[in-house]
């Protein structure tokens, strides 16, 4: 291969983020659904809800079994994109307390290879309250580092001297906007610039309209913005021109 | 026909009513009594009910006079088996006055999703001589294993309606239950009752168990032709003709004054949107406040059953309905039927007719009201067709495979399974006898554990399979999960209307107080509203004022142009008799003198500007028209079908790099724009319009673009629901559908992308291309205009283009790649606020 070839290479799987200041902290939004700190070298991911549809196989609705293997794979690729040395994921990484224990064992070796030669963090989260089993890592409830904080539910406050650098998942925020009498939803990330909702990240996880009343005790109303996960980039808008469900 | 067939107490109720048994009745009593089972084919107002009983009733006499306690002297003897609730509602109602008349020892009860549980209950142990109940009533008695006694005592089964009936996949449920009660009652006789259809033969094929693949059993036939032929004709109006749309509103005087002139009018159209125009327009001029009502499926049901008292007690002199009327229920004296828009099949409009004079000695009246000039030629070929008495019903359906599923975990639920013995039983429905048995299999797999190649479920499994062979539910529960699941109908998600402030209201205001619900709503256009639109519901315009939780606010506004709701439900797409009725008409000028002078006009100035499309082949006009070019062809195949094709052109015409930037269909045409100059492209040569045009285009392209449809995917979560991969949502279980619309998108996906094999996308694809897709009009089409397409270039314009064109924008366009739209809406915005 060629010198320029290689550069063009190079070039052309360099990660594009966008760039945001949280609590003054620069973080990257990436379309994949993950957070990118570069200052930190982490990765943050949330909401993976592996072994949902085994889940509810369990209860005799037999939901196709792929999920987890393409929510580990969709992981993987953002993993080998930005090479963290560290991996948040931000709770709820397991559908049920049990989720870890019924983890196929190829998924589980998956899972194992990601976290090889990295720091890896379960935040616990009301779906996978407690440590996962025979998985690497280490299981914390939140966590601060620096000016940022992660954890899976938002605290119900909007005072800013409290949730400032607050990062956190939970909610599944997705939003809608018109055009040509057209609705098109999608995920995004919603911020005020003080703290971050993400997401969710796993592959049968539904959204839930940045207008319903939960995000009320989260955002004060219209002072926020989203960022809608597109194909292949992202789409910011600001909350007074989204739409309800 | 002998009428000694019938015992003296009969005859003396006929004398005593002035009446005389008809032929007809005679003979379904004589071929019952032979153990024959037979479709008795009627028009409406034939007297169909009392003859589908008749044979019942005879034979509980004669039950009667056995001893007491003998074997045979009690139980079940008849189900009669309805499409709606109110319909068996009505007729054990009407049944009351013969049976107890004659003093017949016959006890008739309902069952339907309204019964209490406690007279279900009673009805299992006691059951009455006659039940009166719905298919998935049938579903649910075949699945409890006690009420299977209930059935051993039984003879007959009466189906009514079932023209009807077979269409939908309820009657795929109902065939399959009627399987199964014919293995538990060999000597089953079925009676159907239907109208006039096109292929009788696939209905006595469906009452009947089939004995092999090979040989098609059929039922006996009773067949009433005759009555008074009904006096059809078309509004010939004195306002102008429009060039497009579906309003009919020119033509709004000439309605009013019939009805007027008679004593109680129904007025027909074909969908929601327009009868909540139609009775707007017709109040906005009732000046003598005559009592016109309105009746649609998505109204408040208490309403409509007001209007249905108030129409049988005579109180009112019209009312606009949509086919939430077209079946059975008596509704007095109708002496007219006007038909607004286009009939969109013969043997539709027939029924429609039907309903005016429930006797069938007098003709009835009816006025065909074409709302534009293609409807004037669609109405003229319906006339032609309802004189020569042809029909168009459509052929019988081809049997889903998600109802399969649902069938097959209840037929577990009631015992265990022998999976050989039930595939023999499957196959003996007319609508599932070329089943394979690797299908079967496959169905079986997914009621199990999911039918998934990766099998991770077996330790999750429904239904297992025992040393014996035999396949067993896993657990009591999985019964109850099937109970509440039972069924085929799901609904679209709906969200209630309430009416939340009340203004000044007119005197002609149709209803009433404040703050009441007015009925419901499709979420999806709902969700294309913004707060201070205006829309037409429950006959008045009201305005949207927000949501909350599953209910949509709205409060009543003065505004004159309301955005119309144009519901989905209801397009009915033109019959390929009727759409080949209509070109023949216009290839042969001849025939036009029966044609108003309007429409005349039209087509001989078509003639002269461009050409007439020929009756085999394919008209291609291509014009360029304000910075943009165009192509208009003129398919007659159907909305549907159009739809489908514009689709594939339009990628083909992109990846041909004629730059396609839209389309529009309806049941006559299909038009696509773009930026190409289509009229060089195909005259030089650099497009050939038969490779544009050719078959194979139903082959990757479709896949392509079905990949990433929607349609699919609101499809895909009917069946899952159907078959039981996701849960039926009960009402005030969850606060709005969008949960689970958002994961059956999900669900699709996924099966998309790691099993495109799997049972349920089969199932979703079969129930696409027969009803979204319109895939086998389609592919015929193709062949059929193969060789024969004409390519018009023009400079402007043509005659025949304008109603398709008038069309542009106010149909959704079809075609753009969403997350282009995205960009654009983000583009023109700066992230604003992050303050």
């Amino acid at each position: 291969m060629s010198a320029l070839t290689s550069h063009l290479t190079e070039f052309a799987i360099a990660p594009v983020c966008h760039d945001l200041q949280i609590n003054g902290e620069t973080v990257g939004l990436h379309e994949s659904g993950i957070l990118w700190w570069p200052d930190q070298s982490v990765l943050v991911v949330s909401d993976l809800h592996l072994e949902k549809a085994s889940s509810y196989a369990r209860r005799g609705l037999m939901l196709p079994p792929y999920d987890t293997g393409i929510t580990l794979e969709r992981l993987s690729s953002a993993i080998e994109t930005f090479d963290p040395a560290c991996v948040i994921s931000l709770g709820d990484s397991f559908h049920d307390p049990d989720g870890s224990d019924r983890l196929p064992p190829v998924y589980r070796a998956m899972l194992t290879s990601l976290q090889l030669n990295r720091e890896w963090i379960w935040v616990t989260g009301n779906h996978d309250p407690i440590a996962p089993v025979r998985l690497c890592g280490e299981t914390v409830d939140e966590l601060t580092i620096g000016p940022l904080t992660f954890r899976h539910e938002p605290l119900q406050k909007t005072d800013r001297s409290v949730i400032a650098g607050e990062i956190c998942g939970h909610l599944h925020p997705a939003a809608r906007v018109r055009r040509y009498g057209r609705s098109i939803r999608r995920s995004c990330f919603a911020t005020d610039g003080y703290r971050l909702v993400m997401p969710a990240f796993g592959a049968l996880t539904g959204g839930l309209n940045v207008n319903d009343t939960a995000f009320h005790l989260v955002f004060r109303r219209l002072q926020f913005s989203v960022f809608m996960l597109g194909n292949d980039r992202l789409y910011p808008f600001s909350a007074s021109r989204l739409i309800g469900d | 026909m002998d009428s000694r067939v019938l015992p003296s107490r009969f005859h003396q109720w006929f004398a005593s009513r002035g009446w005389s048994p008809r032929p007809h009745q005679l003979a379904l009593v004589d071929h019952l009594s032979r153990g024959e089972s037979t479709l008795l084919i009627a028009p409406t107002g034939a007297g169909k009910t009392l003859a589908g009983f008749l044979p019942s009733l005879v034979e509980l006499e004669a039950r009667a006079k056995l001893p007491p306690e003998s074997a045979g002297s009690t139980g079940l003897h008849t189900l009669y088996i309805s499409p709606l609730k109110a319909l068996a509602v009505d007729i054990a109602r009407n049944l009351e006055a013969p049976v107890s008349e004659m003093g017949l020892p016959v006890k008739l009860e309902t069952r339907t999703g309204d019964t209490p549980s406690h007279k279900r209950q009673r009805q299992k142990r006691n059951p009455p001589e006659i039940l009166l109940t719905t298919p998935e009533q049938i579903a649910l008695l075949l699945s409890d294993p006690q009420s299977m006694e209930m059935f051993r005592s039984l003879k007959t089964v009466v189906l009514d309606e079932l023209h009807a009936l077979v269409t939908s996949k309820r009657g795929d449920l109902l065939a399959l239950g009627l399987a199964r009660i014919r293995k538990i009652c060999p000597n089953l006789r079925t009676i159907g009752l239907s109208a006039t259809v096109a292929e009788p033969d696939d209905l006595r094929a469906y009452l009947v168990g089939q004995p092999d693949a090979e040989t098609r059993a059929l039922a006996e036939m009773v067949q009433i032709t005759g009555g008074a032929e009904p006096d059809v004709s078309i509004l010939d109006t004195e306002e102008r003709l429009p060039w497009s749309g579906h309003s009919s509103r020119h033509a709004m005087g000439e309605i009013y004054q019939l009805i007027k002139k008679h004593q109680v009018s129904l007025v027909f159209v074909n969908t929601r949107s327009q009868a909540e125009m139609i009775f707007q327009e017709l109040w906005r001029i009732n000046d003598d406040t005559l009592p016109i009502a309105l009746h649609h499926g998505s109204l408040d049901v208490g309403q409509r059953r007001k209007v249905e008292a108030a129409m049988a007690s005579g109180a009112l002199r019209a009312v606009v309905a949509t086919s939430s009327l077209d079946m059975g229920i008596d509704w007095g004296d109708i002496d007219l039927v006007i038909n607004v828009g286009a009939p969109k099949g013969a043997s539709r409009l027939a029924q429609r007719i039907g309903r005016a004079n429930h006797r069938m000695e007098d003709p009835s009246k009816a006025i065909l009201v074409p709302a534009n000039r293609f409807e004037v030629l669609e109405c003229q070929a319906a006339l032609a067709a309802s004189k020569r008495g042809k029909q168009d019903t459509p052929p019988l359906r081809k049997g889903a495979l998600d109802v399969l599923a649902q069938h097959v975990l209840g037929l577990a639920c009631a015992d265990a399974l022998d999976p050989v013995a039930i595939y023999d039983e499957i196959r003996t429905c007319e609508t599932y006898r070329h089943l394979t048995w690797e299908t079967f299999e496959k169905v079986l797999s997914f009621v199990a554990t999911g039918g998934y190649a990766l099998k991770t479920y077996e330790q999750y499994a429904k239904l297992r399979k025992g040393k014996d062979g035999l396949w067993r539910i896993a657990h009591p529960k999985i019964a109850q999960q099937y109970r509440l699941n039972v069924g085929t109908i799901v609904e679209a998600p709906m969200l209630k209307v309430r009416l939340v402030r009340s203004k000044a209201d007119s005197r002609r205001s149709p209803i009433g107080r404040g703050g009441k619900m007015l009925g419901e709503i499709e979420e999806w256009f709902v969700e294309q509203l913004a707060q201070g639109d205006t829309f037409l519901f429950g006959g008045e315009v009201l305005r949207f004022e927000g949501l909350r939780e599953n209910e949509a606010f709205a409060s009543r506004s003065k505004s004159d142009t309301p955005m119309i709701p144009s519901y989905q439900g209801g397009k009915f797409p033109l019959s390929t008799y009727l759409a080949d009725s209509v070109r023949a008409m216009l290839a042969s000028p001849e025939r036009w003198r029966h044609l108003p002078g309007q429409v005349r006009d039209w087509l001989e100035l078509q003639q002269a500007k461009s050409e007439l499309p020929t009756r085999d082949g394919l008209l291609v006009e291509t014009f360029p028209r304000a910075k943009r070019h165009y192509m208009v062809c003129y398919p007659f195949e159907g909305r549907l079908a159009h739809q489908t094709l514009g689709m594939l052109l339009t990628k083909r015409l992109e990846r041909l790099g004629a730059r396609p930037m839209g389309f529009v269909a309806n049941d006559y045409a299909l038009a696509v724009w773009g930026l190409g100059d289509l009229s060089l492209l195909f005259s030089s040569g650099k497009i050939d319009l038969n490779a544009l045009f050719e078959e194979d285009i139903l082959g990757d392209d479709l896949d392509a673009w079905l990949a990433e449809s929607s349609l699919l995917k609101r499809t895909f979560r009917y069946c899952a629901v159907i078959a039981g991969l996701i849960e039926r949502r009960h009402p005030g279980q969850e606060k709005s559908g969008r949960q689970v619309t958002v994961s059956s998108d999900l669900i699709y996906d996924v099966l998309r992308s790691h099993e495109p094999d799997h049972i349920l996308l089969q199932a979703t694809w079969n129930d696409a291309a027969e009803g979204l897709l319109d895939i086998s009009r389609l592919s015929e089409l193709l062949a059929r205009i193969k060789g024969r397409i004409t390519h018009t270039r023009l400079e402007r314009v043509s005659p025949l283009a304008v109603p398709i064109m008038l069309e542009i924008g106010k149909e959704p366009v079809y075609g753009e790649a969403i997350d282009d739209i995205l960009a654009e809406a983000a583009e023109d915005l700066v992230l604003e606020a992050m303050e």
